[in-house]
């Protein structure tokens, strides 16, 4: 009686739960399927779920119209740079506010945290300006520091709740047993922090990779990444859905792929140690 | 090589003197024990000789060499945690060799050392393992292997048994004590069990709110601890304590008489009193008297005396060993 | 852990991390507030000079100044309300016994690894369209008149947009705290009798409390500045209707190409920021830590 009431409540609860969880999938999903329809296919009334034409055809016309791969180059180098350049910064960072804090060290986290509040218009102009004068507009370079600027509150936030989380004690058996500082990070905390600094790194690539004001204020041609690239399909007013989903599916499948072989983790990351 | 002294040595943090004016001197080889109730600041003296902490005024020498402002890499001290603190991302092999690798030695030598090492402790057969899959003992034994091979200048432990359970606690105690047999290297050890605090030590340290009450043999301490706090500190069960009209008889404000010298009789004696809890252990029981006018006093009888809750008793202090306090609690000199 | 030197070294090890986000935000900061002040206008470079305070005087007195800034935070708390609330719920779901819950989960969190840009223009061209949109669709499928969501609704659609990306994220993070909710706290309040309700209200909703303060404080971070959601679909319009702060400074600056009015809106835009700043991190920084 009892087994069989749960039973029914489980086909109640998962029939609810694939609902939701397809209607919260059902845009991604629908724009992956347009993706291999043809131009009239994608706009055909009423819809039709699958393509009942398979194409490959839009892929191969986005590479050749705006070139798929140079932009997903630069989306790689410049998510994957900022993401070490920002680690370089925030490992030391985060090891002195969370094994030697001072009373200040909460008011220091919440003023990184407060920076990135600020938004980026604010400060636009002069950087728009600063870039122009040094030469770093279009370039992967500058795009990768400003990256990583705008990342680095979250990121030392990140690791100080991973690192909170390692006893002192063993960090100071390194000290007794004759490491330095700087063997104590790489033999001793680093290896240790492995789970937390990888799914920072994650968190980093993520915000990086979909990061939209910077990368399309900052590029034009040469340093555009991909969102730039997705986003020279805004302009031409609907009617090519097909390519526009190939092309969106092109600039979302790597981080989506990499976002669900690691989202454990990432989620756990993500709780800011707010979950232990 | 190890002798460790400490001048005039506070450490506060803030406003708040956790260890006001210590000063104490440790002979090489010599076994030293700091005990003291929970937040007495034993680890903090411990923390500082090691320098994980750094005092706030005074100095501490390491062979006559003044290291006060050294980082702990440079005192060549090795610290045994109570958490062990062993590495999780190594191996037990990796864990022992650690500090050798940290001192540049190679490879070949270090392997040497840790088979050692491995061998005296019993690990020879876990060395591929990693700490998660050991138990606590066999952690305990890595943590001590770790602090070993590098042959410090004195060993330093903060209660490195506590988390044991009892019957390893002893074990473990035995083979520390044994070891230090063997290495005659100085080692400072930190307990709150007393009994570790007895058994293990040449010389205790007897710690009360950072301040050293007494630093002698255990034998001193038992004999002639040097105030109410250290003799109350000192031996199991504690001292009873009698103040008031009765400790004026013996010109003292107040005295004391350890459990194991009362007589216990049931027709006659010096006072009179009503059996509460008696506890039977085999070898000894412990009874528990409420004793008339004076108050509730733990004494130890025979084991096999078969005495129970209600019983009248007399109880007969041992005249040579009533301990004498003055009103500050320093012990008065043998009446 | 404490010893001159450490403290000496921890503070050396925070120098880089503090000092680049100082410069990071002070050195453009100074450069704004010094072009705020300024007649700089990238069409009309001939005409400059130290203007005071007219450029304050003429984002602040536009109508559209503050229409943005009620829109920067209906856009704020709308999302917030609709991710925490729903994420809750999801929560709450998915933490039951179901048949796949490991693909739910990979359902329920891809849209968050979906960039901004893209998540715009799906919504805007194969969702809201008002003719071949999916929401067309099934308006016409249930004989309902069609939406034109981005002109007629122009705020609630970004609003939608933004929460569609934001709801992973919130009920994910729930669904672990959620998940690190002892059996034994659970069974014990069965136990007691306590009905779901109380259950929720007295063990479930406190247990959350810091993963929602987590929830609350990052998505703010980011909801302040939302862009290219806007930048894509509406362009602010139809007239300012869905312009937040952030995408009128940059129609002030890129658009009429006046950097000193764009100046100004952007240090109106900081001071605000910061002041939600300094209030989440009052209220809700609390919850954190300790
Ligand atoms: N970093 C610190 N900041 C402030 N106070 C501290 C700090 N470390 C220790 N104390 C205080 O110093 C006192 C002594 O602490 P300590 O750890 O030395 O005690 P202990 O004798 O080792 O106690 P236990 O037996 O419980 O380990 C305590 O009151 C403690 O609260
Ligand atoms: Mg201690």
């Amino acid at each position: 009686m009892a087994r069989a009431a749960t039973t029914q409540r489980k086909i109640v609860v998962t029939t609810a739960a694939w609902i939701v969880g397809l209607l919260i999938f059902f845009p991604i999903l629908w724009t992956i399927l347009t993706s291999f329809k043809t131009e009239g296919d994608a706009i055909a009334f009423p819809p039709s779920l699958f393509p009942p034409h398979w194409t490959l055809e839009n892929y191969f016309e986005v590479q050749s119209r705006s070139d798929y791969f140079r932009h997903f180059v630069n989306s790689v180098v410049i998510s994957i740079g900022s993401t070490v350049l920002a680690l370089l910064i925030a490992v030391p960072a985060a090891w002195a506010m969370a094994f030697s804090p001072t009373p200040k060290t909460r008011d220091i986290m919440m003023w990184m945290l407060s920076t990135k509040m600020m938004p980026a218009v604010g400060v636009l102009v002069p950087i728009y300006l600063i870039f122009r004068t040094l030469g770093l507009l279009d370039n992967v370079w500058g795009l990768m520091v400003i990256l990583m600027l705008m990342n680095l509150p979250i990121v030392v936030w990140m690791l100080y709740t991973y690192f909170k989380e390692i006893p002192v004690d063993i960090l100071e058996a390194a000290r007794m047993d004759g490491a330095t500082l700087g063997k104590e990070l790489v033999y001793v905390l680093v290896p240790m922090a492995v789970p937390g600094i990888a799914s920072t790194m994650l968190l980093n690539v993520i915000l990086a990779w979909n990061e939209a004001f910077w990368t399309l204020n900052l590029t034009a041609a040469r340093a555009a990444p991909l969102t730039a690239f997705i986003a020279s399909y805004s302009s031409p007013e609907g009617l090519f859905w097909a390519k526009l989903s190939a092309a969106s599916t092109l600039a979302i499948a790597p981080i989506l792929v990499l976002g669900w072989i690691s989202q454990k983790q990432l989620v756990r990351g993500l709780t800011f140690g707010a979950v232990k | 090589m190890g002798s460790i002294q400490l001048q005039h040595v506070n450490k506060s943090f803030g406003t708040h003197a956790v260890i006001p004016d210590a000063s104490l001197e440790i002979k090489d080889g010599e076994f030293v024990v700091f005990v003291g109730p929970s937040g007495c600041g034993k680890s903090t003296l411990l923390r500082l000789i090691a320098g994980l902490e750094d005092t706030t005024s005074g100095q501490i020498l390491l062979d006559g060499q003044d290291m006060t402002a050294a980082a702990p890499a440079k005192r060549q001290l090795a610290m045994v945690f109570q958490s062990y603190a062993l590495y999780p991302h190594m191996t037990v092999a990796q864990n022992i060799g650690f500090p050798l690798k940290m001192a540049g030695m190679d490879k070949a030598a270090i392997d040497a050392k840790v088979k050692e090492a491995a061998g005296v402790l019993n690990l020879t057969s876990y060395l591929d393992r990693r700490p998660r899959n050991l138990s606590g003992g066999q952690r305990q034994r890595v943590a001590i292997g770790r602090a070993i091979v590098r042959e410090p200048k004195a060993f330093l432990f903060d209660e490195p048994l506590s988390n044991l359970d009892a019957a390893l606690r002893v074990n473990m105690r035995l083979e520390i004590s044994e070891l230090h047999h063997q290495l005659k290297t100085t080692m400072v050890y930190v307990t709150h069990d007393q009994v570790e605090a007895m058994t293990m030590a040449d010389r205790i340290v007897v710690l009360n709110a950072g301040n050293i009450e007494q630093f002698g043999t255990p034998m001193e301490l038992y004999r002639t601890p040097a105030n109410r706090f250290v003799a109350g500190f000192i031996g199991s069960p504690k001292m009873n304590f009698v103040d008031g009209a009765e400790a004026a008889k013996h010109g003292a404000f107040a005295i004391g008489v350890r459990p194991e010298h009362m007589a216990v009789n049931k027709d006659s004696g010096l006072w009179r009193g009503t059996v509460g809890v008696a506890e039977h252990l085999g070898s000894d029981t412990f009874l528990h008297v409420n004793v008339d006018g004076l108050g509730l006093m733990t004494v130890r009888a025979e084991g096999e005396k078969q005495l129970h809750h209600g019983d009248v008793v007399w109880l007969t202090p041992d005249p040579s060993r009533i301990y004498r306090f003055d009103k500050d609690g320093q012990a008065l000199a043998a009446a | 852990m404490a010893t001159r030197q450490t403290k000496a070294l921890a503070r050396a090890m925070m120098a880089p991390s503090i000092i680049v986000l100082f410069v990071w935000m002070i050195v453009p900061l100074v450069l704004t507030l010094w072009f705020s002040f300024q007649r700089y206008n990238l069409n009309y470079p001939e005409r400059s000079g130290f203007v005071w305070f007219r450029n304050y005087y003429f984002f602040l007195t536009d109508p559209a100044f503050l229409q943005a800034i009620g829109n920067t935070l209906i856009l704020v708390v709308g999302v917030l309300v609709i991710t925490v609330v729903g994420g809750i719920l999801l929560a709450l779901l998915l933490d039951q016994p179901i048949w796949g819950q490991g693909i739910v989960r990979l359902l329920v969190i891809a849209p968050f690894f979906v960039m901004p840009t893209v998540s715009a223009l799906v919504w805007k061209n194969m969702m809201m369209h008002p003719q071949y949109g999916i929401f067309a669709w099934i308006s016409k499928t249930l004989g309902l008149p069609t939406v034109a969501w981005l002109t007629d609704y122009p705020l609630a659609s970004v609003i939608i947009i933004t929460a569609w990306e934001w709801l992973p994220f919130a009920a994910l993070i729930l669904l672990t705290a959620l998940q690190s909710l002892d059996e034994d706290q659970k069974e014990a309040s069965e136990m007691d009798g306590a009905n779901f309700v109380n259950r929720f209200i007295y063990i479930i909703l406190p247990h959350l409390a810091r993963a929602i303060t987590v929830v609350i404080l990052i998505e703010t971070i980011f909801l302040l500045s939302v862009f290219a959601e806007i930048y894509v679909t509406t362009q602010g319009g139809p007239g300012y209707s869905s312009t937040n702060l952030p995408f009128l400074v940059y129609v002030q600056a890129l658009l009429n190409y006046d950097v000193g009015g764009a100046s100004a809106g952007g240090m109106v835009a900081v001071v605000l920021a910061n002041i939600v700043a300094i209030f989440l991190i009052r209220i809700v920084g609390r919850n954190l830590d300790a």
